[in-house]
């Protein structure tokens, strides 16, 4: 167990150091980095002097070590197109982000989770096909389409939900919370369906079929034989076996609803981490998308991370075989 | 092989007999055909030509479609934009020009992905080791944010005026190198089985080289998944596209893709005219539905595990 963490932990290090890398590299020679900090006026030696001072005439090796610790310290120069610190900037649309991604996730788990039990316990019930059909249809949509609909039904329409932004938000700390306002949570309702529905449909069609499966297996057969309750087998023996795909799917898809939050906080004008990236994408604002660029693969580290450490704590086959393989090793 | 024999013998395959069982990959198909005619003859089929600013008309700014409002008029059947421009002819140069960067990426990644991969398959080594990381690293991202990426610091090496000129170029590339990796994955699988075999051996035994092995021997046996995952991609292709343009990276205004015009739609959304926004985001589903049941169906009409 513990070597298996290590061997993990190493990868992602290295993984993070190759994305360091890339967004070292934009961010040293996609456009000028002292370009931001100098006027009109300032002379060619001046110019010189300040690249001296930063440290833009050391070798790139030298550099690149400065990047990362400077990264690490949580330093990302200045926004070319803001002039101020982007992890500032940063910080303050994290929250945002964050919030809608744990609420849009929580949605396609709540919803999608029973969901994929109910059409695979009942697979030929009219219900069942419905469901199949309307997913199959919520794959195919592209994420914007689908806000832009709600937006039309919801806000044009019946004009019950507001259309952008995020209501009246709590300080907490550095921390800008909507969940405790009402029209923080009614502004949450839109954006996270938007960009929780393909997730939704992600995991129902996952469970359903791993629901079959299970359903046909000798052990399942036995449980009834015991006379065990229908819930009982359900849930305690069905459920439980399909959730090994299911998790690693729904972490994997927590990288993704991050990155898909680009398109649902553009099309709601959230003021998010995936709207500034937008913008500074529009702007060639470098130091802005190399910050974002190493931000999410971060994010998709540590989720991996904890996927691989779920599975331990859900199945137990995988920890009796690391034991073995531990055994063996030593 | 005569025609006739060919025809004949296509006519007996369990392909055609996969395809025309299945009424829902018959529709599909047939929807596809439809919207690449309708696409690719617009400058026939068109009823106007939006995008030549001399025929446009203020007068005729936002009419809404046929059988929705007094002024609607059947010169425009699916109504006007604030230009008064004809949203049945936008849409229909808007899904050609879709379908020509869907198409030119999904041909852009594959070629790169099958480059990569024979060499990263027989060169082996460090080679291998790299390209393979590379691969490994660039999947830790969704495409859509390497696409992203690319155009920026494509604006970030360009000035402003000439990233619009050549925006088609610009997605098609970025597009394409967020694409690679499973095809490049796909075909360093199949060459290592490959590469061990006795008419791989054969052909280095007579003197052939590795380019010549490669490209004429390797490469023909590894292409009926390349094939399969291209079609998958064509649907992934055409909606990354037009999410990139929504999100007004894309292709610019003056040359809009579906994506642009949905875009273009969205911002006047909240004065209620709806019609600019849905019939330009309907075709676009639609096309993706289509392409994706086509895909969906060739992978396993192909697979024959599953026969």
């Amino acid at each position: 167990m513990t070597a298996f963490v290590l061997r993990r932990l190493a990868q992602s290090i290295a993984v993070l150091l190759a994305v360091g890398l890339v967004a070292f590299l934009l961010f040293r020679y996609v456009g000028d980095p002292i370009s931001g900090m100098v006027g009109q006026d300032t002379s060619l030696q001046e110019r010189e002097e300040l690249r001296q001072r930063l440290g833009l005439n050391d070798p790139a090796p030298l550099q690149f070590a400065r990047f990362v610790g400077n990264a690490a310290q949580g330093w990302f120069g200045l926004s070319y197109r803001t002039s101020e610190p982007v992890s500032r900037m940063i910080l303050e649309r994290m929250p945002a982000t964050l919030e809608l991604a744990l609420v849009a996730a929580l949605f396609a788990v709540l919803v999608g989770v029973p969901m994929g039990v109910w059409t695979g316990l009942y697979p030929r019930h009219w219900s069942s096909r419905l469901l199949q059909a309307v997913s199959l249809i919520g794959v195919s949509l592209p994420t914007f389409l689908i806000g832009i609909l709600l937006i039309l039904v919801f806000a044009v329409i019946l004009g019950v939900l507001p259309s952008f932004g995020r209501g009246d938000t709590v300080q907490l700390g550095w921390w800008t919370s909507g969940f405790f306002t009402l029209s923080g949570l009614k502004a949450l309702i839109l954006p996270s369906i938007t960009l929780g529905l393909f997730q939704l449909t992600l995991i129902m069609r996952l469970v359903r079929s791993e629901m079959l499966e299970v359903m046909r297996t000798d052990y399942i057969k036995f449980a009834r034989a015991r006379g065990l309750t229908n819930r009982a087998i359900n849930f305690g023996h069905a459920l439980k076996n399909t959730l090994v795909p299911v998790i690693t799917i729904t972490g994997l898809q927590l990288g993704a609803i991050i990155a898909f939050s680009i398109v649902t906080e553009t099309v709601f004008s959230w003021p998010g981490m995936g709207q500034l990236f937008v913008q500074s994408v529009q702007f060639a604002d470098i130091p802005v998308m190399a910050a974002y660029l190493l931000l999410v693969a971060l994010f998709f580290v540590l989720i991996n991370l904890v996927v691989d450490l779920l599975y331990y704590a859900v199945d137990p086959r995988l920890r009796s075989g690391a034991a073995t393989a531990g055994a063996r090793g030593h | 092989m005569s025609l006739a024999e060919f025809a004949r013998r296509a006519a007996d395959s369990d392909i055609w007999y996969s395809f025309r069982s299945s009424p829902v990959v018959v529709w599909a198909t047939g929807v596809t055909l439809f919207i690449l005619l309708a696409a690719f003859l617009s400058p026939v089929l068109a009823p106007h030509t939006p995008f030549d600013p001399a025929t446009l008309n203020l007068m005729d700014a936002l009419k809404p479609p046929v059988f929705f409002g007094d002024d609607a008029d059947w010169t425009f059947p699916l109504g006007t934009d604030e230009q008064g421009r004809d949203v049945l002819s936008s849409i229909m140069y808007g899904t050609r020009l879709s379908l020509v960067v869907g198409f030119a990426a999904t041909a852009f990644a594959m070629v790169l992905g099958i480059a990569l991969g024979l060499v990263s398959g027989y060169v082996g080594g460090a080679v291998d080791a790299f390209i393979m990381r590379l691969a490994d690293v660039q999947l830790t991202f969704p495409a859509l944010l390497v696409a992203l990426l690319i155009d920026g610091v494509v604006r970030g090496l360009i000035s402003v005026q000439r990233h619009d000129e050549i925006a088609i170029y610009v997605i098609v590339g970025a597009i394409g190198l967020s694409f690679w990796v499973q095809y490049a994955r796909t075909v360093r699988g199949s060459v290592l089985v490959e590469k061990n075999k006795e008419y791989v051996q054969a052909a280095r035994v007579i003197g052939l080289s590795p380019v010549l092995i490669m490209v004429r021997h390797v490469l023909p046996n590894v292409m009926g998944p390349v094939l399969v995952i291209a079609t998958i991609n064509l649907g992934l292709a055409i909606l990354t596209e037009a999410t990139l343009s929504f999100l007004g990276v894309g292709l610019p205004s003056t040359e809009p893709s579906l994506g642009t015009l949905i875009r273009l739609g969205n911002d006047v959304l909240l004065s209620g005219t709806w019609w600019i926004v849905i019939f330009p985001g309907i075709t676009l589903a639609v096309l993706v539905l289509a392409v994706n049941l086509l895909g969906d169906w060739l992978r396993d009409a192909l697979n024959p595990k599953l026969r």
